[in-house]
C-alpha cells in the first residue's frame, strides 16, 4: 500500500496531502498562465475599443476578442476552480486526495484541450467568439479542444466528490463538512450540470463541423449552449462566495451567523441558478413569455435571494467577529479598523461590494424580460459580466492567491508594498470600466463591434459625443485594470519562483490529525445580540444592506421608466 | 474559524437564526416577489412587450415574401447599390431581411401607425438593434420573428447588427425612416 504523506502548515494549521498539493500547485500555475494570455489580449481589445486609439485591424480584433473571452471565462477560472475544489476537499478535510493519477489525467486533458482550442483560434479560422453560434463555422479543433477540456474538468469534479467520500469513510473530520466545503460542493454540482450541457451541444456541433451532421438548429443551440455558457459563470458564483467565507474565516476567525441560512442559500443556488441560461434568450424568437419570465427570474428570484443572503452573511460574520474583539463602537468601527492594507482582505471586500452593487444589480435589471429589450447585446452586457466575473470572481481568487503563496508554495510574497495596492488599482479600474461600459450600452454602443464610427458602412450612423467620451473612459479604465492584473501576475510568478522561502519548518510525514468541530460559541453577556444594536448582531452590515437595496430599487425603476420611453411594441 | 471547520453544533440546522438574518431574508424575499410580478404586470399594463410571435421559415420563402413587398411598395432607391426604399401601407405586414452584411430593404414608415415587422436571417445569426430609440432583438436563420411596433418619433432610425457575424459585422447597417403623419 502506498504511503500517504502529509505536512501541516505551522502558520495556518492547514494540512496538505503531498499529491493534492502538487495538483493544486499545477492547476493554480496554469490558471495564472491563462490569466496572462487573457490579460494581454484584454489590453489589445481595450485599446481597440478606445476610439482615439483604435489599435487593431478588424480581423485581428475579432480573433483576439475570441481568445480573451475563452481564456478568461473558461480556462483561467476553471483551472483555478479545480484547484479550489482540491483545496476545499483534500486540504480542508485533512484527507488524501482520491486517485491522484486520474486527477493528473484530467489536468493534462484540460491543458491539451485549452492548447488545441487556442491554437485553432490563433491559426485564424475560428474567430467565432466564445459563443461560437451556429451556423457560423469554426475549425473542428475549436470544438474538440473545448470537449477535451470539459472531459478533464469533469474528471476533476469526480475526484473532488471521491475525496469527500474518502474523508467520510476514513472519518478525517468530526460532524458535518465545513461551510466552505459545502459551497465548493455546490460549485461542483453546478459544474457537472454545466459540463453535461456543454457535451450535449458541443459534441453534435463538432460532428456538424466535420460534416457528419447536416443541421444544428440555431435556437436549440442557443438554449443548450447557454446552459453551459451561463451555468459555467454560476460555478464561479458558488466558488467565489465560498472563497469569501474562507477568507472571512482565515483573516478574522469569523464563523457564519448561522450555518442553516448560509447552507440554505447554497442549496437555493443548486436548485435555481441554472435557469439563468434564459437571460440570453429574452429577445429570441420561438420562446413564450411565460417560459422567459419563469426562467429568467430563477423561479421567483430565489437565486437572487440567495445571493442577497450571502451578501449579508459574509460581511455580517466579519462584523460579529470584529465586535467580539472589542471593535464595537458605533456602526462601522469594525469595518474602519479592518486590515485594509492586507490584500487578502481588501481584495475580498472589494469583490463583495463590486459583485453585489455593480454586477448583481445590473444583472437582475437586464435579466428582466422586457428591460432586456433596451440592453440585449449592447456593451452594457460585458459591462455587467466584467463586474460579476472580474470584480467578483477574479478578484476573490486573487485575494485567495495572496494567502496561498506562503501557505501552499512556502514562499514570501515579493514586493509587499505593491501587493498592498494591487486590489485597489485592479478593483478601482475595473469598477470604473464596468460602469462606463454600462453607460455606453445605454446609449446603444454595441458589444463585439470593431468600429463605432461606421466609417466603411454604406449607410452610416453617428453616436452622440457622450458615447465617445464614455468609450474613451472605457479605454483608460481598462488599461488601468490591465496594469493591476499585470502587477498581480508579476507578484505571483515572482513570489513562486524567486520569493524568499518561508522560515518555518513544514515537512511531509505520515502523521495526520483529525479535523475537529469549531469551538462552541462564546455567547457575550446579555446574548449574542448585545454586542450589536437593535437586537441585531451585525447592525452595520444591515445598514449597508439597506443602502444596497435602496440603490437596487431606484435603479430598477429608472430602467422601467427608460423602457417606457421607447416605441410601443406588442 | 468555523467556516473552514465543521459546525460547532452537531445539530446545526436547529440553531436559531439571528434577527438581522431573519429581517433581511424577509425584506429580500418581498423585493424578489415584487420584481417577479412586475414582468406579468407589464404585459398587462405596459406598452413595450414582445409578442413572441414567430414562425419557422426558409431563406427562399422569406426572400419571396420580402421581394413581393419590395416590388409593390418601392418608392425610390438609395446609394449607388440602388437599395430599394419601401413604403408599405400602415397596418400592413413589413418584411426585413438580415444577411451578410446588410439589412434589406430600407423601410419608410409613418409615425403613429402600427406595423407588423417580420425579420429573418438568410444565413448566420444577427442582432437587430434600432438606434437611437434602442430596441434590440435576436435574429436567427430559420425563424421569422414578428414585432408589432408603432413608431412614435419621426426621423431616421438606424439598424445596427449587434450579434457578431464575421468580418463585415461592423458594416452591417440599415435604416428605418419615419415620416410625420400625413393626417
Amino acid at each position: 500500500m502506498t504511503k500517504h504523506l502529509f505536512r501541516t502548515c505551522p502558520e495556518s494549521g492547514l494540512q496538505f496531502h503531498q499529491s493534492a498539493e502538487r495538483l493544486i500547485r499545477a492547476h493554480a500555475v496554469v490558471a495564472v498562465v491563462m490569466l496572462l494570455i487573457g490579460g494581454i489580449t484584454a489590453l489589445m481589445v481595450t485599446l481597440t475599443r478606445w476610439p482615439a486609439v483604435h489599435l487593431l485591424p478588424a480581423d485581428r480584433f475579432y480573433q483576439l476578442l475570441t481568445i480573451h473571452g475563452i481564456n478568461m471565462l473558461i480556462y483561467w477560472i476553471i483551472f483555478f476552480e479545480i484547484a479550489v475544489l482540491y483545496f476545499c476537499s483534500s486540504t480542508l478535510l485533512r484527507v488524501r486526495i482520491a486517485t491522484p493519477r486520474l486527477a493528473w489525467l484530467g489536468f493534462f486533458l484540460m491543458v491539451a484541450g485549452a492548447v488545441l482550442n487556442n491554437y485553432s483560434v490563433l491559426s485564424g479560422n475560428s474567430s467565432v467568439m466564445m459563443t461560437s453560434y451556429v451556423p457560423m463555422p469554426a475549425d473542428p479543433n475549436f470544438y474538440l479542444g473545448l470537449i477535451l477540456f470539459a472531459v478533464g474538468a469533469l474528471i476533476g469534479c469526480f475526484i473532488f466528490l471521491g475525496t469527500l467520500v474518502i474523508a467520510r469513510e476514513e472519518k478525517t473530520y468530526e460532524g458535518s463538512i465545513p461551510l466552505v466545503t459545502f459551497g465548493a460542493l455546490t460549485a461542483c454540482i453546478i459544474a457537472i450540470f454545466t459540463i453535461a450541457m456543454g457535451a450535449i451541444i458541443l459534441i453534435p456541433t463538432y460532428l456538424w463541423s466535420v460534416g457528419l451532421i447536416g443541421y444544428i438548429d440555431p435556437a436549440m443551440y442557443r438554449l443548450i449552449w447557454w446552459g453551459f455558457g451561463h451555468s459555467s459563470q454560476q460555478i464561479n458564483v458558488a466558488a467565489h462566495v465560498s472563497v469569501w467565507y474562507a477568507i472571512a474565516a482565515i483573516v478574522f476567525g469569523a464563523k457564519p451567523l448561522s450555518e442553516k441560512v448560509s447552507r440554505g442559500a447554497f442549496l437555493l443556488y443548486i436548485f435555481f441558478l441554472q435557469l439563468a441560461s434564459a437571460h440570453h434568450l429574452l429577445v429570441d424568437p420561438g420562446l413564450s413569455s411565460t417560459w422567459k419570465i419563469f426562467n429568467t427570474s430563477y423561479a421567483m428570484y430565489l437565486a437572487v435571494l440567495a445571493s442577497m443572503v450571502h451578501g449579508l452573511t459574509v460581511p455580517g460574520s466579519i462584523e460579529v467577529a470584529q465586535r467580539a474583539k472589542g471593535l464595537s463602537r458605533g456602526l462601522f468601527e469594525w469595518l474602519r479598523k479592518a486590515p485594509w492594507g492586507n490584500p487578502v482582505f481588501s481584495g475580498m471586500f472589494i469583490s463583495v461590494i463590486g459583485f453585489g452593487f455593480i454586477g448583481g444589480i445590473s444583472g437582475v435589471v437586464m435579466g428582466t424580460e422586457q428591460i432586456n429589450i433596451i440592453i440585449h447585446n449592447t456593451i452594457y452586457v460585458p459591462g455587467h459580466f466584467h463586474a460579476t466575473v472580474v470584480l467578483g470572481t477574479t478578484l476573490a481568487f486573487m485575494s485567495l492567491t495572496y494567502f496561498l503563496i506562503p501557505v501552499l508554495f512556502r514562499r514570501q510574497v515579493i514586493l509587499p508594498g505593491l501587493a498592498r495596492w494591487q486590489p485597489y488599482l485592479f478593483g478601482g479600474g475595473m469598477a470604473l470600466f464596468t460602469l462606463v461600459m454600462m453607460g455606453a450600452g445605454t446609449l446603444g454602443v454595441q458589444r463585439r463591434h470593431w468600429d463605432m464610427t461606421f466609417t466603411d458602412s454604406l449607410l452610416g450612423f453617428d453616436y452622440p459625443a457622450s458615447a465617445y467620451t464614455l468609450m474613451g473612459i472605457v479605454g483608460v479604465s481598462g488599461v488601468t485594470a490591465v496594469v493591476g492584473g499585470a502587477i498581480f501576475v508579476l507578484i505571483t510568478v515572482g513570489s513562486v519562483f524567486f520569493g524568499k522561502r518561508v522560515d518555518s519548518e513544514s515537512h511531509f510525514g505520515t502523521a495526520t490529525t483529525r479535523l475537529m468541530r469549531a469551538a462552541p460559541d462564546l455567547t457575550p453577556q446579555g446574548g449574542h445580540a448585545a454586542a450589536g444594536k437593535w437586537g441585531f448582531a451585525a447592525p452595520g452590515t444591515f445598514v449597508l444592506a439597506i443602502f444596497f437595496l435602496s440603490i437596487f430599487v431606484i435603479y430598477y425603476w429608472v430602467n422601467w421608466k427608460y423602457l417606457a420611453s421607447v416605441w410601443p411594441l406588442s | 474559524m468555523s467556516t473552514i471547520q465543521p459546525p460547532s453544533e452537531i445539530i446545526w440546522w436547529k440553531q436559531p437564526l439571528d434577527r438581522v438574518e431573519g429581517t433581511w431574508i424577509a425584506i429580500a424575499l418581498i423585493w424578489s416577489l415584487i420584481m417577479f410580478v412586475m414582468m406579468p404586470l407589464w404585459h398587462v399594463y405596459g406598452k413595450q412587450n414582445l409578442s413572441n410571435e414567430a414562425y419557422r421559415t426558409t431563406p427562399e420563402a422569406f426572400m419571396a415574401k420580402t421581394q413581393a413587398m419590395v416590388n409593390e411598395y418601392t418608392v425610390r432607391t438609395e446609394t449607388n447599390q440602388q437599395i430599394p426604399v419601401v413604403s408599405p401601407p400602415p397596418g400592413s405586414d413589413v418584411y426585413l431581411i438580415a444577411r451578410l452584411w446588410q439589412w434589406w430593404p430600407i423601410l419608410e414608415l409613418e409615425k403613429g401607425q402600427t406595423y407588423r415587422l417580420h425579420i429573418a436571417s438568410m444565413d448566420w445569426q444577427h442582432g437587430f438593434s434600432l438606434q437611437p430609440v434602442n430596441i434590440n432583438t435576436q435574429i436567427l436563420p430559420g425563424y421569422e420573428m414578428v414585432l408589432t411596433l408603432t413608431p412614435d418619433t419621426s426621423g431616421d432610425q438606424t439598424i445596427i447588427c449587434n450579434e457578431f457575424c464575421g468580418i463585415g459585422h461592423h458594416n452591417m447597417v440599415g435604416k428605418i425612416r419615419v415620416r410625420e403623419s400625413e393626417l
